[in-house]
């Protein structure tokens, strides 16, 4: 590697996090530390049911007993969960307000600081957005509109009020409480997300977005989000979430349930963009995270995408029960760390039913000092007869203090099961850069167009109107002066 | 002067490739370089664009008043220097269209001009390529993947009729060519030709000089110029090789 290269990926290292400030915000929180107390406490806000209450407890109750899983390849020190607050919201936020006259202004600010105008005249055409603050929703789009289609979209406190029979049936239905030590971290302190439900044979005319935003201090977030796509429905969903630069590490735990019944479709594309820390290591989020989807009918599909590009530690897995025969599961990943950010991160593909078919793309790259792994699971279970999966795994090194590691988990019962795997890791090619540059495109622009075409394959699976924004914070992550 | 070398002298990893080579391009002149492999052709070439494996021992450059050294290689790729590799890289998910969008407009803020729109510049890369019997297809392509010898070289010369620059240097574009992309990369050459542009060819063969006319041919050997003339001198070498001239 060159000089000039070097001194390049010197200045990548001094990234700056655009969205790093902090709303000065009066915000209201019970005692810090995890307790039942806590847990009644959060319930109360949220105004819940007995039921719900008694969910909560259980899955505590489960988590007491319950280690961190351990096997990942990651570092971090122990998460001192006493030290952490569970609930915060900004001040008279006891109930929903009802419209944004209701919303302190600082925050209307905020989120059109993020690039996410709440305001009706300014919203973004053709996606509805709900948008998360700390532990509870601020606002939801164009919800008027999709109700008249059947479409419930909403906070899932909102669901637990007006929509219980689906909430009994569903949550937890595909990660239960006792999967492990952050499903049930989850369940007993989740405080806000999105629940979606797509009716019978309805195709969901605009993209669905969350938010996620946290904002104060020392407080961790555990969101909670379900999606239900009933019989021949479609819908396309896609999370967003941003932090302040703080030098503590924040803890966010969330999780996520997919259910696609017959024929129904649900793409979940998510940018991910927590704070990662500054160049020294030091702050960031810590992404422990649960995605899980399970195609329940016939023929359905879940297809999941993901651009990780911050956190200081990402711990997540977006996997498919592919129950259904003739089910489909995808994952598409974009997976950046630079400096000391650690990524462990891939999928798990289960395949139960007949002809049952799943496809992993995942790119990794990793800057600086970083670790970026890969990991991923496809089981294919007795009865999944001629079931498919394809999986393709790619590194991309920059500079030489970084890791990328791959590490496939293949477990097959059935013997008319096809598997290919291809894997493949390489460094920025000093040829690519000085074709480039040739041309006239600086170094930071070459090594951002190399990386973009890399990761394109995974790309061109978003939503188009996010596909643009995803190109950018590829380079962002990349670059050393955004500010 | 338009490219000056003086006392040109170049190492890379301990082994001496050019020795005080000398070699001067006015406006409007195509100068062709012949030489034997390992006589340093594609390191001249490689020395002007900029590429920083080599050592400069000793010498100078200059080109368009520039002391070409105080340059990188976006720099002098902005100033209007292009380079037709012999080998073009393959860059996987990257489309011609807004890397040479992004080109074309970096070159063009160096020099003060106003950027060209996405519409106008995906009008002109079609026209252009219709003008080379490059088939748009080939446009939707990644830059070089899974292309044919030829192809690359075709796309090579695509990029040099869009960026349009001030001095083309062609390394070795002739190698691995038919008859037929032959003719399209030469037809090529010919038309972005005028008055004020220079082209330094470099070719192993005297096939390519059938179709470009240069107005000088040099010889180089080990790493110097050795003989400089009219393109006789390549007929010369199509008869008796360069043995003579080592």
């Amino acid at each position: 590697m060159n000089s000039e290269t070097l001194n390049t990926l010197d200045n990548y290292s001094k990234n700056k996090y655009k969205y790093g400030f902090v709303t000065d915000i009066d915000n209201e929180k019970p005692k810090k530390g995890l307790n039942e107390d806590t847990i009644k406490f959060i319930s109360f806000k949220k105004n819940e049911p007995e039921w719900m209450l008694d969910w909560r407890l259980k899955a505590f109750s489960k988590w007491k007993k319950m280690k961190e899983p351990k096997w990942a390849n990651l570092n971090f020190p122990e998460i001192d969960y006493q030290d952490i607050y569970y609930y915060s919201a900004p001040k008279g936020f006891d109930k929903k307000p009802k419209d944004l006259s209701e919303v302190d202004p600082k925050l209307i600010e905020t989120y059109n600081k993020l690039g996410i105008p709440l305001e009706e005249q300014k919203v973004l055409a053709g996606v509805a957005v709900d948008v998360v603050f700390d532990s509870v929703s601020v606002a939801t789009t164009y919800k008027g509109e999709l109700e008249k289609l059947g479409i419930i979209f909403c906070s899932i406190g909102e669901a637990i009020q007006k929509h219980p029979h689906l909430i009994k049936k569903y949550l937890g239905s595909v990660i239960p409480a006792g999967d492990h030590s952050f499903s049930a971290l989850n369940s007993a302190v989740f405080t806000d997300g999105s629940f979606v439900y797509i009716p019978e044979g309805v195709k969901c005319p605009m993209e669905l977005s969350t938010y996620f935003r946290i904002n104060a201090e020392n407080t961790g977030q555990f969101e909670r989000t379900l999606i239900i796509a009933d019989k021949g429905s479609y819908v396309s969903y896609l999370e967003g979430c941003t932090a302040p630069k703080r030098d503590d590490n924040q803890l966010h735990a969330a999780n996520v349930e997919l259910i696609a019944l017959e024929d129904a479709e649900i793409k979940y594309s998510t940018v991910q963009n927590w704070y990662p820390g500054d160049e020294d290591g030091k702050g960031g989020i810590y992404n422990f995270v649960t995605k899980r989807g399970l195609c329940a009918g016939k023929n359905s599909k879940i297809s999941w995408t993901q651009v990780e590009t911050g956190s200081a530690i990402t711990w997540k897995y977006p996997s498919c029960i592919l129950k259904g025969d003739n089910s489909i599961g995808e994952f598409y990943s974009v997976a950046i760390t630079n400096n000391f950010q650690q990524a462990d991160t891939g999928t798990k593909m289960t395949h139960i039913g007949k002809n049952t078919k799943s496809k992993i793309i995942s790119k990794g790259i990793s800057l600086g000092k970083s670790q970026n792994t890969y990991r991923g699971e496809v089981s294919f279970l007795r009865k999944a007869d001629r079931a498919r999966n394809y999986t393709q795994c790619d590194s991309l090194l920059v500079g030489n203090k970084c890791g990328a590691h791959t590490v496939p988990y293949i477990d097959s019962k059935n013997n008319t099961a096809v598997i290919e795997h291809e894997a493949s890791t390489s460094k920025i090619n000093e040829d690519q850069l000085y074709y480039c540059r040739q041309r006239g495109l600086s170094h930071e622009e070459a090594v951002s167009l190399i990386v973009n075409g890399f990761c394109k394959q995974v790309l061109q699976e978003l939503p188009m109107e996010f596909a643009v924004e995803a190109q950018k914070l590829v380079s962002i992550s990349l670059e050393g002066s955004v500010g | 002067m338009f490219l000056e070398i003086k006392d040109l002298s170049v190492k890379i990893e301990n082994k001496n490739i050019l020795k005080n080579l000398n070699l001067n391009i006015n406006k409007g002149e195509v100068h062709a370089i012949m030489g034997p492999n390992g006589s340093g052709k594609s390191t001249l070439a490689n020395v002007l664009a900029g590429k920083e494996d080599y050592e400069i021992l000793n010498g100078k450059i200059n080109f368009k008043e520039n002391n070409l050294f105080d340059l990188n290689i976006e720099e002098r790729a902005q100033e209007g220097m292009f380079l037709a590799f012999q080998y073009p890289v393959e860059i996987p998910g990257v489309n011609i269209t807004p890397f040479l969008h992004s080109a074309i407009n970096s070159k063009r803020k160096r020099m003060k001009e106003e950027e060209i729109d996405n519409l106008s510049f995906a009008k002109l890369l079609k026209s252009k390529a219709s003008d080379l019997g490059i088939n748009i297809d080939m446009l939707k392509r990644s830059v070089n993947t899974g292309f044919s010898g030829g192809e690359k070289k075709r796309y090579e010369i695509l990029q040099m009729s869009i960026l349009n620059p001030d001095l083309a240097i062609l390394d070795e574009t002739d190698s691995g060519l038919d008859i037929d992309a032959l003719k399209i990369v030469t037809d090529g050459v010919n038309k972005l030709k005028t008055k004020d542009n220079s082209f330094l060819i470099i070719t192993h063969y005297q096939k390519l000089l059938d179709y470009i006319k240069p107005d000088y041919v040099h010889v180089m050997v080990n790493g110097s110029i050795v003989k400089s003339g009219s393109s006789e001198i390549a007929a010369e070498i199509e008869n008796d090789g360069f043995q003579k001239f080592q």
